[in-house]
């Protein structure tokens, strides 16, 4: 069983969201990077304890990024990952990255492909879809549950309003998200480990882009909160009925 | 030319994601000076004709048995020969759970620039730019689309649908559809509640409610107000209620127009889900809980008291019993 598991750097949930050159570019300076958290906790973690079950199992991480990626490729590597793919190149077109990883995937036919649900930078939720669409696999989104028998996957996903159960034969996109597994924390062992996995760099494949962020907007300051007393409930529900509209 | 909307259905009734597309697509229609269409594959009870209402001029449908099993691939692939017989140029989506799963192939397939989650219409007076949130709603990007096809994908509560007259022509499209790679097994639809991301109202609680044996305020609040109910993910991990109620970064993102917090701190990752919300509500015991300071109105105080007065007020302005 060959496994990629696709992993992207993002700022720390707590990181204070800035952008430089006249709006036009995210200031990356003193931010705090993280493998994003659906593609660590979820992903990754899942990859590891279907490795964990068959030995025989690699598990091959990839990354689109620049050198600043190794960090969190290393994360990656202490928690459980064999080797690593780090494509050298910075986009923020989700086409342009995706194609970079079909083109791995097409060369080293893995069984399974796993993403995050979507990354806490772009939020884009396309990636595993893309990649699905290049390589002509099915792709399950927004999985919660992820069960082997040989060469067959069930699935559970989330739908509108519950949930689904699919049965999908190999080779498949998964894109994960709470409930496939459980964070963990790299041990010493691991750490030790992740010193010595290969990380290969690769350049990227010739690839236009389809699209370009203009700028960014940081959204309009609230106003304040209006505080209201606890003995004046009827006040409260009047300003949302009247001021807000809210219902 | 076309604008083409795919059209959502849940047991063969079209859904509220859906209408507020049809409006979109319906004014960006207009704006670029040509008509939007409607696409809904598999089978619907509902009347499409009707849909005309939300200003569109045709709905063209792909009624064939292996599209009720919702495929991203099938699905892709159907929906590539659609855009080439109508010979659509902007696609648009529900970024919904069925929404972007699909999105994302076709847009592959068409080799079209797509922008996911859409906050607003597009603009078009320079190029084609659109705006969505990123960084889990913390700013906003404005992102232009470069490719003759266009793929968009538009949050659900971005845009109210658009209630006018006129009924939409109804043209089936006849397209050789594959079978669908994948099996369902099951299906657990939660039935009657309101989906939380469709939800124009939401009352979520935290650890402040102390257990799940005093959900009772928040429910007969919700009810008051036909709202969905969500909660924080330490209620989530304790199992206090459902795990699909849990709304925050690693959970459901929400943007109803109305957001009810009670008992909830508002730590950075809950905010990362409820933060694009129109009104913030927080009921809080602990006036330095963080929540206050991305709220629009709130009140400090013992939400086991307030709560029920907010239910009977509000039961009296709807005058409801």
């Amino acid at each position: 069983m060959k496994i990629l598991v696709c992993i992207n750097k993002a700022p720390d949930t707590t990181s204070k969201i800035a952008f430089k050159n006249n709006n036009t570019a995210f200031e990356e300076s003193g931010v705090q990077w993280i493998i994003n958290p659906y593609d660590e906790w979820y992903s990754l973690v899942r990859a590891i304890e279907l490795k964990e079950k068959d030995p025989t199992t690699i598990i091959h991480i990839v990354t689109v990024g620049s050198a600043d990626c190794d960090p969190i490729i290393r994360k990656a590597f202490a928690l459980g990952g064999d080797e690593a793919f780090r494509i050298n190149i910075d986009s923020t077109d989700s086409y342009f990255i995706a194609a970079q990883i079909a083109d791995l995937a097409n060369n080293n036919k893995y069984d399974l492909i796993f993403t995050g649900k979507e990354s806490i930078d772009y939020n884009s939720a396309a990636i595993g879809g893309i990649i699905a669409q290049l390589i002509d696999a099915p792709y399950i989104s927004l999985a919660t549950l992820f069960e082997l028998n040989g060469h067959t996957a069930t699935i559970t996903r989330e739908i509108e309003g519950g949930e689904e159960v699919a049965e999908v034969n190999l080779p498949v996109v998964v894109s994960c998200q709470k409930g496939m597994a459980e964070q963990r924390i790299p041990n010493m062992r691991g750490i030790m480990a992740a010193r010595t996995k290969p990380l290969n760099v690769i350049e990227p494949i010739a690839q236009e882009t389809f699209t370009s962020i203009i700028n960014f907007e940081l959204p309009p300051a609230k106003a304040g909160v209006k505080l209201i007393a606890a003995d004046n409930v009827a006040e409260l529900i009047k300003l949302l009925h009247e001021e807000a509209k809210a219902f | 030319m076309s604008v083409l909307i795919f059209i959502e259905h849940t047991e063969g009734l079209i859904k509220k994601s859906a209408h507020e597309i049809l409006t979109y697509g319906a004014i960006l229609a207009a704006q670029l000076g040509t008509t939007a269409e409607g696409l809904v594959l598999g089978t619907v009870t509902e009347n499409l004709t009707a849909l005309g209402k939300y200003g569109v001029t045709k709905i063209n449908q792909i009624n064939n048995e292996s599209l009720n099993t919702i495929d991203s691939k099938l699905y892709a692939a159907t929906i590539a020969e659609a855009v080439a017989i109508t010979g659509a140029s902007v696609i648009i989506f529900s970024h919904t759970p069925t929404g972007k799963s699909i999105a994302a192939r076709v847009s592959a397939k068409l080799k079209a620039g797509m922008v996911s989650g859409a906050a607003a219409l597009p603009d078009t007076s320079n190029g084609f730019v659109v705006r969505k949130s990123v960084f889990s709603s913390k700013a906003y990007a404005n992102i232009s689309i470069n490719t003759p096809i266009k793929v968009i994908s538009v949050n659900p509560n971005s845009i109210s649908a658009v209630i006018g007259d006129g009924d939409a022509t109804i043209n089936q499209l006849t397209i050789n559809v594959g079978a669908p790679s994948i099996k369902t097994i099951a299906v657990n639809k939660i039935t009657g509640e309101i989906p939380l991301t469709e939800a124009d109202i939401v009352v979520s609680g935290g650890r402040g409610l102390k257990g799940p044996e005093n959900w009772g305020v928040l429910l007969d609040l919700a009810k008051a107000l036909g709202a969905a109910t969500a909660c924080s993910r330490p209620v989530g991990d304790a199992h206090w209620r459902p795990h699909h109620e849990h709304v925050g970064q690693t959970g459901v993102q929400v943007a109803p127009n109305l957001y009810i917090a009670l008992g909830i701190s508002g730590a950075i990752q809950h905010l990362a889900g409820v933060n694009r919300s129109k009104t913030i509500v927080v009921i809080n015991k602990d006036p330095e809980a963080p929540f206050f300071k991305s709220a629009d109105y709130g009140i400090v105080g013992d939400l086991f008291e307030i709560v029920p007065q907010m239910t009977a007020e509000i039961k009296r302005i709807k005058g409801i019993a």
